[in-house]
């Protein structure tokens, strides 16, 4: 038996296919913008912060580590109702891949910082630099510069793993492969292409990521 | 009124006592040298003057200004006293000219194209203009130290403190840096640096501060402290240093 592979009908429904993936590009960067800053606020918070406080947000950040982003997604659509928080699918999937990016970016943050030799920040201060100054200029920046590799390999993951918000029918791009499957059967081509097109979106963000990088941390 | 009193100052760490009833007078435009053996205090007393560390006792005044006051404006103080370290501590992450102008634009908020000329001059100073766009890891070590002294120079300290910052370098790399200070020294800039440069001592200290145990041991003009040591604990330590 041999199987002829058949795109013409998956490409039919090409409509639905540009629909995920506008949905997913557009879910990925607002989750990932709010989540670098959830993870830069913590970061900072969980080193200096007081201690009830960095025992919060250690809290938060083990929490969400050690548990599957699905439980997350489902508890924050079909849970956080019964206390009254309603949300739709778009915005009950963006709340949860935030909170959860958050978590990460904040352990990979908090690394950055704190590899920044005690000698810098001296150095900083000696210079007559206020504390939020020498955060801003002398920790934050060489600290997010290191660790730029590390998070953007953690933006990308995050933008492959919000194809289970297709699980509460967020109209993203792995739903449009569920909605064109069922239509064609033609389950392998479906897959495929979709496999590409999120093939392609992350190799945007890294084009993405690369070019803020030279921006933000060049050499000139 | 002299540039810098240090009066009685004690300072510990819990039960550690570093510095004991230290004493010292710098006027303006002198060049003190502080000798002393590894753990003597030298840089804890650095570290002091520009209220990096606190004390537990005495004080410190720079042209008026009690460093440990509670009401002093440490920012405002430590601007007009540079210190610059062994380890260099250059930003790693900017541009020598970066490295020069940020503290100078986000402290007085000169503007960019003004900041890069006060760069530019830090650097002639050090003999460096032409690194001004290197980053500090494409700079030999002697570099680097010369754009952390320029980096201080740009503040117009009336102070500049330095802790043994040729003690990384090798001779031929000290050399260029103790001609700096040489430079340093004929603009009449008020210096206090420890060093292990005995031969730099003498010729350019006006003072020679021998500190032992925590405390000033012995002080006075270089040549005649270094030649003639009055204590014991001087001697010993001139001969470990200079056989
Ligand atoms: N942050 C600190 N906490 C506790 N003890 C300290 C601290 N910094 C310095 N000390 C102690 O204070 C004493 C004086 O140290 P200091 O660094 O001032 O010596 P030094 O004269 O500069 O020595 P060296 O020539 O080795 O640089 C040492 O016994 C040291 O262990
Ligand atoms: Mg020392």
């Amino acid at each position: 038996m041999t199987y002829t592979l058949q795109f013409r009908d998956v490409f039919a429904s090409w409509e639905y296919l540009l629909q995920g993936v506008v949905t997913t590009l557009y879910l990925s960067s607002i989750v990932i913008i709010f989540g670098f800053l959830i993870g830069v606020i913590c970061a900072a918070g969980r080193i200096y912060a007081n201690r009830v406080l960095r025992m919060v947000i250690g809290g938060y950040v083990e929490a969400i580590r050690n548990t599957p982003l699905l439980v997350q997604l489902f508890i924050v659509f079909f849970g956080l109702p019964g206390f009254g928080l309603r949300f739709d699918a778009t915005t009950a999937a963006v709340i949860t891949f935030t909170v959860n990016l958050g978590a990460y970016s904040t352990e990979i943050v908090r690394a950055g910082l704190q590899s920044i030799p005690r000698a810098q920040i001296e150095a900083g201060f000696a210079l007559g630099l206020s504390g939020p100054q020498v955060f801003r200029y002398v920790i934050l920046s060489p600290a997010l510069k290191m660790m730029f590799p590390a998070l953007a390999s953690q933006f990308i993951l995050l933008m492959l793993a919000t194809s289970i918000a297709s699980q509460i029918s967020v109209n993203d791009l792995f739903h449009a492969a569920s909605i064109i499957q069922s239509r064609t059967f033609r389950d392998f081509e479906v897959y495929l292409v979709v496999g590409v097109l999120y093939l392609a979106l992350a190799l945007i963000f890294r084009v993405a990521f690369a070019l803020i990088y030279k921006l933000a941390f060049g050499r000139r | 009124m002299s540039l810098l009193e240090i009066e009685n100052v004690t300072k510990t760490y819990d039960a550690l006592t570093v510095l004991t009833d230290v004493s010292l007078l710098v006027e303006t435009g002198e060049i003190i040298a502080i000798i002393g053996r590894s753990g003597s205090g030298k840089s804890t007393l650095l570290r002091c003057i520009n209220g990096l560390e606190s004390i537990q006792a005495g004080r410190i005044v720079i042209d008026g200004v009690e460093v440990n006051d509670p009401g002093t404006d440490l920012r405002k103080l430590r601007q007009q006293v540079g210190i610059v370290f062994q380890g260099f501590n250059l930003f790693p992450h900017l541009s020598v000219c970066r490295n020069i102008t940020l503290a100078p634009t986000v402290t007085k908020g000169i503007a960019e194209a003004d900041a890069r000329e006060l760069a530019r001059e830090a650097l002639v100073s050090v003999g460096l203009e032409d690194k001004i766009d290197a980053y500090p890891d494409q700079l030999s070590g002697g570099q680097q130290q010369r754009v952390a002294i320029a980096r201080s120079l740009a503040m117009q300290p009336k102070l500049m403190l330095f802790d043994e910052i040729t003690s990384a370098l090798d001779p031929e790399l000290t050399g260029e840096v103790l001609r700096v200070l040489e430079e340093m020294s004929r603009t009449g800039m008020t210096m206090v640096l420890v060093t292990h440069e005995m031969g730099f001592a003498r010729r350019f200290g006006s003072r020679v501060v021998f500190m032992h145990e925590g405390r000033v041991w012995e002080q006075g003009p270089a040549a005649d402290t270094l030649g003639k040591p009055k204590t014991k604990e001087l001697e010993t330590f001139l001969n470990a240093v200079l056989h």
